[in-house]
């Protein structure tokens, strides 16, 4: 079998042991991205050569008897919202092209750390917002399985990348679910961790008190090791949470539901959503109830104002995260021909440098925390968002997890929605409710929908620092739906 | 700067209208690291070298609080009476300035950590406590400089170029109420009060309370209301007074300013005024008619700070003794008037005198040293009496020559010429100028002698009776000994060789 369609922990086990180089397996996903990637468009930046040197690395350590880590030599595809201080960072952005931080994001760090080798930067809905990537100024990616459809967003770069094989792991941030709806529609595995659970250090900020860092990977156990390797508190971000990172890759390993209590959430599902979608959840209940789980209808009625809600905290923060583009330090400067003042080559650079969609939530967010809107609107969506976490906190009385579809329909069209904000947003609505209120929740296939034979996502959400439990319910979900499926949904996309 | 206004004279104004005040003060936290990074706070580094992806707002980077400033803004609000909260938030205050690194500056907004405190300050002989709204931290901006263009503002400018080494300095910012009631003593109160905030501020440690660096730096509001009104008028916002002497001229400048235009019938506009230290004036800048909204909200980079009421209390146990505490007990310790007291402290000699009392000086000397001679040079040569180049030790030693006999107080006052001079230790400008007492008996009896026969009219009224006229024979000997003669030796053996006794 090819390097490039083994799991990460095949991978990882191989390299350690000798079987083959860090640097065969490097180049073997070099030379996938080189085929594929033309086609894809998941990379905005192929760092061949560090790669290789990375690669080498790690087989030089080994080669002088020291142990590796379990991912050790392993290719990953990092989302171009992290800073690396060898490769540019964009953040999908005109406005950052070409920029070149001085500093490695703690998440880069890690995975540096963990002898992870970094094949280069992932596309991305610009300052990740979006859901589609057609949001990058640099071209949108496409869906491995239909090079017509989106791959998701924000992350979709990463996802895309991992579903076409060009790596085995990449990174995503999740703000109001920029990993498992990417995930979920590329029929892979991603989730976001409890909020303060990984490093915020050195990722371009969109929405602060939402961003979260996490992985994707093509199966669960992939997913945990990745997670374990980048996550843990960190002195460079205050809200990163002060505690061990919950048992992970124990849990992925464990994979059972038995005498577990899942919980349906009765809000999600119903009109706008996609039959097909809604077919390949309720069989993902039935399977977690054939495997032993306890399942209930749950209802947490306040999830129904998540979208606007969110919609109005993100826009605000971002407003303020990005007040720093202004060309006076870093990246794009425009109209400084010496005659123009310092305001207004701001402003020039800005109109210039930022997108429709950045634009928008730019406006979107100044108007919501203009003097005398503030109560009403960001001040309004801080209650929803104490209401959701309630809801959340009275359904984890009950169940241990709850379930629900990722996001409400398969990979649509590119440019379908691209001039419908609205649509755009809804892609959103099952998975906001985790980011307003901190919680773990993962995505992981659950099958084709009839319609389109696209991939639908199971969410799983847990509560706080309960991120064990969302692997110990995927992998569970994930062994029987491969039992029943006779391999991973993977097998099912085109070869490309 | 083409705003010349009419102004009306002090007196008339004050006849006319009430002022009401209100200072807002910026301290700079004297903390080894900036606010939200480890960068070094060191004044006067090459620009932009103390710098980092925090502090310059670089794409991905995040603030941590320094622990050490929110303590010392602790110990300031206890210092100054305030309530602390056991709560709160830093909020993000939004504009665009390309000195400000993220476009929003860390600050508090409507949870301070510190309020509703006082401080009392003398005035005249006479207590006035000034309320204090709040106590909140924020963080500096880097600093810009105009280049090009008349007034060194970026209007006019041909380009800025900005360091941002003080930008991310924590920076505390105490705010008054408003001051109400102080008439014609406004402006000696507004600087009494920058004189016992900055003289706390020095005695807790927290900052070096520069004014000329700028590490403290005053806004001063003022109003008028006609007599007899209790309505209070528009008010300005004088920025950045950047001495003592200024914070008086400058609320003094802006009564009488404001003054001339209501007495013509006329409006104040609310804005912002630039304090001009060569004249004294102020002149109009930015309008706060239509205040900018700087959209505040929580800053959700940070964690809210919570202090615990038991480090709170812990904290406040371990102030040290605070100014006004410590000029009671000094005044009862050195015995003197509540006058002699007010002087010192005005003439920044509270220090000084007790360094000096501590090297061995009795207290009325020590006072009678610092308040007399030395404060008339501080005086002549313009500088403040601490920079002076003597120390309390060398006025010890002059102290305890006088009280030898080795010295007069004339002789002692050409030693502490020589020592400010920087000709050396007391001991040595004695010895370089040779301003011993003449104590051998031959010399100082050959000086009487010559003195006597070049003034025998005198001498001769001397021993006529009238021993009044000896002053004059006294005065003689010591100008041919050019001070060096005891007068009080020398007329005894002037009566002596004349045969007289009183």
């Amino acid at each position: 079998m090819s390097l490039t369609r083994k799991t990460a922990a095949e991978l990882g086990a191989l390299i350690a042991s000798g079987e083959v180089s860090a640097v065969e397996v490097t180049q073997a996903h070099l030379d996938r991205v080189a085929e594929v990637d033309p086609r894809v468009n998941a990379f905005l930046h192929v760092a061949a050569e560090s790669a290789l040197e990375q690669a080498r690395s790690v087989d030089a350590r080994r080669a002088a008897g020291e142990e590796l880590g379990p991912l050790a030599g392993v290719p990953i595809a990092h989302k171009d919202v992290f800073t690396t201080k060898d490769m540019p960072t964009t953040a999908g952005s005109k406005i950052l092209e070409g920029y070149r931080p001085p500093y490695d994001a703690t998440v880069t760090a890690r995975l540096r750390e963990a002898g992870l080798v970094i094949l280069g930067k992932t596309n991305l809905d610009e300052f990740a917002m979006g859901s589609s990537t057609e949001n990058s100024a640099y071209g949108p990616t496409r869906n491995p399985w239909d090079l017509d459809r989106i791959p998701g967003g924000s992350s979709g770069g990463s996802s895309a990348a991992v579903a076409s094989y060009q790596a085995p792991l990449s990174t995503g941030t999740d703000t109001g679910g920029s990993i498992r709806q990417p995930a979920a529609v590329t029929g892979i595995v991603g989730m976001k961790p409890t909020y303060g659970g990984s490093s915020r250090y050195g990722l371009i900020a969109f929405a602060s008190s939402l961003d979260t860092p996490g992985p994707f990977a093509r199966n669960v156990l992939d997913a945990a090791l990745l997670h374990e390797a980048f996550s843990g508190h960190d002195v460079m971000d205050s809200t990163s949470i002060h505690e061990e990172v919950p048992p992970v890759v124990e849990a992925a390993r464990r994979g059972d539901v038995a005498g577990l209590r899942v919980g349906v959430v009765k809000e999600f599902g119903g009109e706008g959503y996609q039959p097909g979608v809604i077919n390949r959840f309720r069989e993902a209940v039935d399977l977690l109830e054939s495997l032993g789980a306890k399942v209930v209808e749950v209802s947490c009625p306040s999830f129904t104002y998540a979208l606007p809600a969110y919609y109005l905290i993100a826009p605000s923060e971002a407003s303020s995260n990005l007040a720093r583009f202004d060309g006076m330090r870093y990246g794009l400067r425009v109209g400084d021909d010496g005659t123009r003042s310092a305001e207004e080559v701001m402003a020039l650079t800005r109109a210039a440098g930022f997108g429709p969609e950045v634009k928008r939530r730019i406006m979107l967010g100044t108007y919501a925390l203009s003097s005398g809107y503030y109560d009403a609107y960001y001040g309004s969506a801080q209650k929803v968002r104490t209401l959701i976490a309630r809801d959340f906190e009275a359904a984890f009385h009950q169940v241990d997890v709850l379930v629900s579809p990722t996001t409400p329909t398969t990979a649509f069209p590119i440019g379908e929605r691209a001039d419908d904000p609205m649509a755009m947003y809804l892609a959103d609505l099952c998975t906001i409710p985790a980011n307003l209120a901190g919680n773990a929740a993962i995505s992981v296939p659950c099958g084709l929908a009839e319609e389109d034979g696209l991939p639908v996502g199971l969410q799983i959400m847990a509560p706080v620092l309960g991120d064990d439990r969302c692997y110990r319910v995927g992998a569970a979900v994930e062994k029987a739906f491969e039992d029943r499926w006779g391999g991973p949904l993977l097998k099912e996309a085109p070869s490309l | 700067m083409t705003t010349t206004h009419t102004v009306m004279p002090y007196d008339e104004a004050l006849e006319r209208f009430e002022p009401v005040l209100g200072l807002e003060t910026h301290v700079e936290m004297g903390t080894t690291t900036k606010m939200f990074c480890g960068c070094s706070t060191t004044f006067g580094a090459p620009p932009n070298t103390h710098v980092c992806p925090v502090c310059l707002a670089l794409p991905g980077s995040l603030p941590v609080a320094n622990d050490k400033a929110i303590e010392s803004t602790i110990r300031i609000g206890l210092a100054l009476n305030c309530t602390i909260a056991e709560w709160c938030r830093f909020a993000r205050k939004n504009y665009f300035y390309p000195d400000m690194p993220k476009n929003y500056q860390i600050s508090q907004y409507d949870e301070p950590l510190c309020t509703n405190g006082y401080l009392d300050v003398e005035v005249g002989g006479k207590t006035v406590r000034i309320e204090i709204e709040r106590v909140h931290l924020e963080e500096d901006t880097g600093k810009s400089t105009h280049v090009g263009g008349a007034t060194g503002r970026i209007h006019g400018a041909d380009y800025s170029i900005v360091d941002y080494n003080r930008a991310g300095i924590p920076l505390v910012e105490i705010v008054t109420k408003p001051i109400p009631g102080t008439d014609r003593l406004a402006p000696e109160v507004a600087k009494a009060y920058v004189t016992e905030l900055r003289e706390l501020l020095r005695t807790l440690g927290v900052s070096d309370v520069r004014m000329e660096e700028g590490s403290l730096r005053c806004d001063v509001n003022v109003s008028l209301m006609p007599r007899g009104s209790s309505e209070w008028g528009t008010r300005t916002e004088t920025k950045n007074v950047n001495s003592l002497r200024s914070v008086e001229r400058a609320v003094r400048g802006e009564i009488e300013r404001q003054a001339a235009i209501l007495a013509d019938g006329g409006r104040i506009v609310q804005e912002t005024r630039h304090f001009h230290e060569d004249t004294g004036a102020t002149t109009s800048g930015r309008s706060k008619e239509e205040a900018q909204d700087y959209r505040y909200f929580p800053e959700p980079d940070l964690l809210p700070i919570a202090p615990s009421p038991e480090w709170v209390a812990e904290l406040k146990s371990e102030l040290p003794e605070l100014p006004t505490a410590r000029r009671r007990r000094l005044q009862a310790e050195w015995g003197v008037s509540d006058l002699d007291m007010a002087a010192m402290h005005n003439a920044d000699a509270i220090d000084l005198v007790e360094a000096t009392v501590a090297a061995g000086v009795p207290a009325a000397d020590a006072r009678k040293w610092w308040m007399g001679e030395l404060a008339r040079r501080a005086n002549e040569s313009g500088t403040p009496l601490a920079d002076l180049a003597i120390t309390p030790e060398q006025i010890a030693r002059v102290v305890e020559l006088v009280s030898s006999g080795a010295l007069n107080d004339k002789l002692a006052r050409q030693v502490l010429e020589g020592v400010l001079a920087g000709e050396g230790s007391p001991d040595e400008v004695v010895e370089k100028r040779g301003l011993r007492i003449v104590s051998d008996e031959g010399e100082l009896s050959s000086i009487i002698d010559q003195v006597l026969a070049s003034n025998a009219d005198a001498a001769d009224k001397v021993r006529s009776g009238k021993i009044a006229a000896v002053g004059a024979l006294v005065g003689g000997v010591m100008k041919a000994s050019r001070g060096k003669a005891d007068a009080g030796r020398a007329r005894e053996l002037i009566l002596e060789k004349l045969g007289v006794s009183e």
